[in-house]
């Protein structure tokens, strides 16, 4: 370095223009915040609409969360609990289905292997419309309709493509020689999935329990058609119920978003270098 | 049996049960979902007389009715969505990726603000674009209009996604949607741009830099071509998700006014889910299915083929 202060346009145009972006990108959770911290009275205000609270207040968050018992307003904190007895098992499974999956796939290919995984990639791409009224059917049929564990049992299913690929990826950098090591050792099939790969799977787990845990966190369409007791809804669905309810509580609406978007958000905030890597994963080449 | 021969067996049976649910609940569920569109199953009760593309008529011919007019609005809709969505989140995305490829202080930070959206619910993304996009009314304008009244811009109101308007089949409706999920996804184009720019060797540019080669014309003859494959894995990704898209839509504007925000996914859930025409609902969901498989399936052929092939 030259000179210590070093005027550069070029530069202060490129930091000006990053930082203006970010401004933008975090409208929303300006708008989240200051709506979510002011007191009823004050969200009615139009003209404050974009001004901080006057006065900050906790109370729709306490809204939000107990709900108004007498006025028949559900709080969310049932459909937290819901979204993580959802969330929790789902994601374990998933994960573990797409470890073996993606070793078979990677290290033990037979014949046909490859045109058998890019049926089941084909699994995660299509829309689920397409699907809904059979799965609807099947789900009532075995007695898991309108329950948790059907909900659980579906993204397990629609799960498999995805942990399956990212696993597979993953494996595949793990190098031929360790396996055949083992296997000179006399190590079987699964003896050396846990004695050489398991040891070294913990990033790939981490990349697919974050990528599972939020995507079956947020997702919306199979939660509202197989899960309609609100009882037992998952927190996506009832915050749109929220949202739509006829007498909006913007303040009550916002602490509730809010509310749904923290877990999925601290993850990513403390975890984002591999919640990047699986969303390149997403996009099939590993 | 010889040992190798018994492990692969092991290692089919191993990967069995996957197979089974998926050839159940992705082909086996498609199919049915199939022999439903070619049925007369309207109402609660199943219905499996046949009736040929009756129901794929009714979506694309006069004699559909209201469904055929709304069914052509989506499709409008879904491909106008699309463009404008794709080109956003592919330009900013681009943008932004090579702006943070200028060694950046502070890139983290730069980074995980425009990669946090991904992490948020469709839903939640809908629900604050509501909040941002709701109009009010012109003597109590609320959000944006809100906004804009502050800063004496009047003129510069207008009714969002509830306006009726459009620019040919272009419902203008549709742009505060479309802002909302360029919001969500640019993140994505970014972070992929931003990894292939990483992956392309500094001794290329370095080369070209001993060249006599301006820094403008690395990026547009050297680097911009090598990010071509990105820009193809992006569209892809970004287009099936535009082609299938509902909860945001669903949760943020819902049909709108005259469908004007209205997409196939979610005339589907509402003709299926809450009016019970299981068999429109069904072939509302095969003709998405045809699209989304028209984008994947040559992109996952090559993408696996080229594995292959490496």
């Amino acid at each position: 370095m030259k000179n210590r202060i070093r005027f550069d346009p070029m530069r202060l145009g490129i930091y000006t223009l990053l930082t203006l972006f970010a401004l933008l990108f975090l409208v929303p959770v300006y708008v989240l915040l200051i709506s979510s911290f002011k007191p009823f009275a004050e969200v009615q205000d139009l003209s404050r609409m974009w001004l901080p609270p006057k006065q900050p207040t906790l109370e729709s968050f306490y809204v939000a969360w107990y709900g108004i018992p007498e006025k028949g307003l559900r709080g969310l904190s049932l459909n937290i609990l819901n979204s993580l007895k959802l969330t929790i098992p789902a994601t374990i499974i998933s994960s573990m289905l797409g470890s073996m999956n993606g070793y078979i796939l990677s290290k033990w290919k037979f014949r046909g292997a490859d045109i058998l995984f890019a049926l089941m990639l084909f699994g995660m791409f299509i829309p689920y419309q397409s699907i809904l009224i059979p799965l609807t059917r099947v789900i009532a049929a075995i007695g898991l309709g309108g329950t948790l564990w059907g909900l659980i049992l579906v993204h397990v299913v629609y799960g498999i493509p995805i942990t399956t690929l990212i696993f597979r990826n993953y494996y595949a950098e793990v190098p031929t020689e360790m396996i055949e090591a083992a296997r000179i050792d006399g190590a079987g099939i699964f003896k050396v999935y846990w004695k050489v790969l398991f040891p070294l799977s913990l990033p790939g787990f981490v990349v697919v329990i974050i990528w599972q845990f939020t995507n079956i966190w947020n997702e919306f369409l199979f939660a509202v058609t197989i899960l309609q007791r609100p009882e037992l809804q998952p927190i996506t669905v009832a915050l749109r119920n929220l949202a739509g309810s006829q007498i909006k509580e913007w303040n009550v609406v916002m602490a509730g978003t809010l509310i749904a978007a923290l877990p999925t958000l601290l993850i990513y905030i403390i975890m984002g270098r591999f919640f990047i890597r699986g969303l390149l994963a997403g996009s099939v080449k590993g | 049996m010889s040992q190798a021969r018994k492990e692969r067996w092991i290692a089919f049976l191993t990967l069995l049960p996957s197979i089974i649910l998926l050839a159940i609940f992705v082909y086996g569920f498609i199919g049915w979902t199939l022999r439903v569109s070619l049925s007369a199953w309207d109402g609660i009760t199943p219905d499996y007389t046949w009736v040929g593309l009756t129901n794929f008529n009714h979506l694309f011919t006069k004699a559909g009715g209201v469904s055929a007019v709304r069914f052509r609005i989506d499709l409008w809709n879904t491909l106008f969505f699309t463009i404008f969505f794709l080109l956003g989140c592919v330009m900013v995305g681009l943008i932004l990726a090579i702006l943070l490829d200028q060694k950046i202080r502070g890139e983290g930070v730069f980074r995980t603000i425009y990669l946090f959206p991904m992490a948020l619910s469709f839903v939640v993304t809908g629900v604050v674009w509501q909040w941002i996009f709701a109009p009010g009314t012109p003597s109590r304008p609320r959000g944006i209009n809100a906004l804009l009244g502050l800063f004496g811009l009047e003129q510069l109101q207008w009714r969002w996604y509830t306006s009726t308007e459009s620019i040919g089949p272009f419902h203008v409706a549709l742009i505060p949607v479309i802002i909302a999920a360029a919001w969500q996804m640019t993140g994505y184009t970014m972070a992929m741009y931003l990894a292939g720019l990483r992956g392309i060797p500094e001794e290329l540019r370095e080369a070209a830099r001993v060249d006599g080669a301006s820094e403008s014309y690395i990026y547009r003859r050297i680097i911009l071509p090598m990010l071509r494959p990105i820009t193809l894995s992006a569209l892809i990704v970004l287009g099936h998700i535009s082609l299938k898209i509902f909860d945001l839509i669903y949760t943020m504007t819902g049909k709108g006014p005259g469908f004007v925000t209205d997409v196939p996914g979610i005339f589907m859930f509402e003709t299926t889910f809450q009016g019970n025409h299981y068999a429109q609902g069904a072939a509302i969901s095969i003709i998405m299915l045809v699209m989304v498989a028209a984008v994947v399936i040559p992109y996952l052929v090559s993408s696996l083929r080229g594995e292959v092939e490496r």
